[in-house]
């Protein structure tokens, strides 16, 4: 079980990646709960670079079957994705 | 081939011979074998010859017999021999053998509908000295250029922009909402250009200048024929029918008098056209192409292949990341338009090739694409369309992983992200843009790097309202198909395919290209064609591909579509940055121009530098920042270094 603070500070690296990466440090409209799809955020590579950097960052590992927007289609979700994740690594 | 401009005098006032001079002398590139103005009053015409036909009589500006129509003509008339015939039987005469002196005669016997006479690509005026009115048109795809632009007290025109911001009273401006439309449809709508107060004739309009005022005409467009008449479908007929209208399509565009080269670019189309060359062209045929250094874009096998199955003498050039990095300030030079791809530049490369070859004219397969169902955006749309019908269902969007085959961001994506990636609402579903509202929504988002000051300039979907306004009436009745490749070749071919990747980039070395796909009778063979004898099923091209059975090799015939593509922004990012773009892209010269948020770009940049920016979105971001920038150098901040500097330099050898 992550504790809050540790979720927190998922969703906050989250939230800085995408807008480095996609909004070019023009974040400041950007909410944790949206979608990237809907606001134009990500292409076809933009999906591969998230699940890219939260492989990097924090050692797990994406199933096919897992890489679908109810997963990783905003920053919150993104981030309680990332979460449930870590607490089933040994 | 040639560079042309001219001027008129709305007051009536003289026509000063070095503002003639100092216009033509920046086209030096489009035709570096002559050159020659003629000035008659108000009015002024001006011609840098790329001599091709009629190498010994057929000098520019001309007039016929009588003297009073004066002609300054870029381009080609095909039919000129069969017109000539026919002129001489009306009982005109002719000085030279060139079909510069049939547009001529053709004017003086059809008036302003002789357009509808001549089979070719033209840009030309004519001054009528009686009338003392200018005659101007285009031909009716766009191939040949033509911008315009009027000062206080004149009108001027010219093949390229460079030649209009020679005039004193000309300067460059950045066109906010011209620059908007780029950002959207990958070029600007005409007769819109990037530049204020600088506009193009677009393709099939004629003009007029008389008396101070100016008017415009359109003589012809392409018009798919109703949804419901689904056209004939005898394949077998038809397909020979299409052969047979290439064929002669490629017969008349062997009219030259300076050898004929082809282009070889390993897909079909212009395997098909160099293999009618050959057919009727004989022996001793050379082939050029371009080949890449990188695998992913690479394919000089197919080249070899169509070389050698047809039996052609082929050369090629072959283009590193570093090229592309090397030539593209002069490649947007030439383009004079913000560029959201780097595929203009090998395209620069082939035609120095073509040049140092000794060739001056080649043929090449473009058109075939848009009008015959090639482009991969129709599939899409197809596929799509094909799933909207039943949105719920689980296996139509399956067929979504048979798009972009050669994409492996497209094809590792899960089915579920495909879904949104090509996604479908009921909305989109009764959009006259259907088919390509997806592609001008990914482009748009590129506006996140526009400045605040831009931005406020430009108001959200002003684009999309532009071009839906000046849709044609009957655009509602034909199919989604048809719908599709209207777009592609009324907007996409003359504003970015025949311009930044033909005209500009084969003119730049004195290289004319000339295009049997789209004779005429070729566009309005296949506009007539139903949309399943085009792509049937998914089948791109299918009706080319049964009209070249045995002309080209099988596995070229068999082959996926591959479309052109080149390195993009990893071009600017090899061992070192580019110091042009390094500056170009500082926060200094973005913040000096105005146009793009410096803090944005520099996080892009750095995205680059690290090797994470590998996306469609982020290169065209980066290409397009970049030619923008470059325009603006080139053309605003430099302007009286580039621009004016061929004033009283250029041999003025016809002033009359």
């Amino acid at each position: 079980m992550q504790t809050p603070s540790k979720t927190m500070a998922v969703n906050d690296e989250i939230r800085q990646f995408v807008i480095e990466n996609f909004l070019f440090g023009k974040g400041e409209n950007l909410l944790d709960g949206e979608s990237l799809l809907d606001k134009g955020l990500i292409d076809s590579t933009g999906v591969l670079e998230l699940i890219q950097f939260v492989e990097d960052r924090y050692g797990i590992k994406v199933a096919d079957e897992e890489a679908i927007p109810q997963n990783l289609d905003g920053v919150t979700c993104l981030a309680d994705y990332v979460c449930k994740k870590l607490t089933t690594i040994p | 081939m040639c560079g042309i401009s001219g001027l008129v005098k709305l007051d009536g006032s003289q026509a000063d011979p070095h503002q003639l001079t100092a216009m033509i002398g920046t086209l030096r590139h489009r035709g570096p074998d002559a050159s020659g103005i003629y000035v008659a009053g108000a009015a002024g015409l001006a011609h840098a010859r790329l001599s091709i036909i009629d190498l010994q009589t057929g000098a520019q500006p001309m007039s016929i017999m009588d003297g009073h129509l004066w002609i300054t003509f870029n381009g080609e008339i095909f039919n000129y021999v069969e017109l000539r015939e026919e002129l001489l039987n009306k009982g005109h005469r002719f000085a030279t053998r060139s079909d510069t002196e049939v547009i001529l005669n053709a004017y003086k016997q059809y008036g302003e509908e002789c357009v509808n006479h001549f089979n070719g690509q033209w840009a030309f005026a004519i001054w009528d000295t009686k009338q003392q009115r200018m005659f101007l048109s285009r031909d009716r795809l766009g191939v040949r250029p033509l911008f315009y632009t009027q000062t206080r007290d004149s009108f001027l025109f010219a093949s390229e922009i460079k030649a209009l911001l020679a005039y004193p009273e000309v300067t460059a401006e950045i066109d906010l909402h011209g620059l908007d439309q780029i950002f959207t449809f990958w070029s600007t709508l005409a007769p819109r250009t990037v530049f204020k107060n600088i506009f193009q004739l677009p393709p099939g309009f004629s003009m007029v200048v008389e008396s101070g005022n100016v008017r415009v005409h359109k003589y012809w467009s392409v018009k798919y024929a109703p949804a419901e008449e689904d056209g004939h479908l005898d394949e077998k007929r038809l397909a020979e029918e299409l052969l047979c209208l290439l064929s002669d399509a490629t017969r008349i565009r062997l009219r030259s008098d300076v050898p004929v080269g082809a282009y070889l670019s390993g897909g079909i189309d212009s395997t098909v056209t160099t293999a009618l060359v050959k057919k009727l062209a004989g022996d001793r045929l050379r082939s050029f192409s371009v080949s890449f250094a990188d695998a992913e874009f690479d394919e000089s096998s197919y080249q070899r292949e169509a070389s050698s199955f047809i039996g052609t003498q082929h050369t090629d050039v072959c283009c590193s990341y570093e090229d592309i990095a090397r030539v593209f300030p002069e490649v947007i030079w030439h383009t004079e338009q913000p560029v959201l791809r780097t595929a203009p530049a090998p395209m620069f490369l082939l035609s120095n090739l073509v040049h140092e070859s000794g060739f001056k004219v080649v043929l090449t397969g473009e058109g075939a694409d848009e009008m015959l169902g090639g482009y991969d955006i129709f599939k899409e749309a197809k596929i799509r369309r094909f799933w909207g019908r039943d949105l719920e269902s689980n296996w139509r969007p399956l067929l979504l992983k048979r798009l972009y085959p050669y994409m492996e961001n497209i094809q590792r994506q899960s089915p579920a992200y495909l879904k949104r990636f090509f996604r479908v609402t009921p909305e989109d579903l009764v959009s006259p843009f259907f088919s390509h509202l997806l592609r001008w929504d990914l482009t748009a988002k590129l506006k996140v790097f526009f400045s605040d000051a831009v931005r406020s300039e430009i108001q959200p979907g002003e684009a999309l309202a532009e071009i839906e306004s000046v849709l044609p009436e009957e655009y509602s009745t034909w199919s989604s198909f048809n719908q599709a490749e209207y777009l592609e070749c009324v907007y996409l071919l003359p504003g970015y395919i025949l311009s930044s990747q033909g005209d500009r980039m084969a003119m730049a070395h004195s290289v004319e290209g000339r295009y049997p796909f789209l004779d005429y009778r070729v566009v309005e063979f296949a506009a007539k064609l139903s949309p399943n004898l085009k792509m049937k099923v998914l089948d791109q091209k299918h009706l080319l591909k049964l009209a070249s059975d045995g002309l080209i090799p099988a596995s070229i015939r068999g082959r996926p579509k591959q479309p052109y593509r080149a390195p993009d922004g990893k071009s600017f990012f090899t061992s070192v940055m580019q110091e042009y773009a390094s500056e170009l892209l500082s926060a200094r010269a973005l913040r000096q121009n105005g146009i793009f948020d410096a803090s944005a770009v520099s996080a892009l940049v750095s995205k680059f530098k690290a090797g994470r920016a590998n996306g469609v979105k982020d290169n065209m971001a980066l290409i397009g920042i970049l030619s923008t920038q470059i325009v603006v150098d080139r053309f605003i901040n430099q302007s009286t270094g580039d621009t004016k500097k061929y004033a009283n330099t250029f041999e003025n050898n016809g002033c009359q």
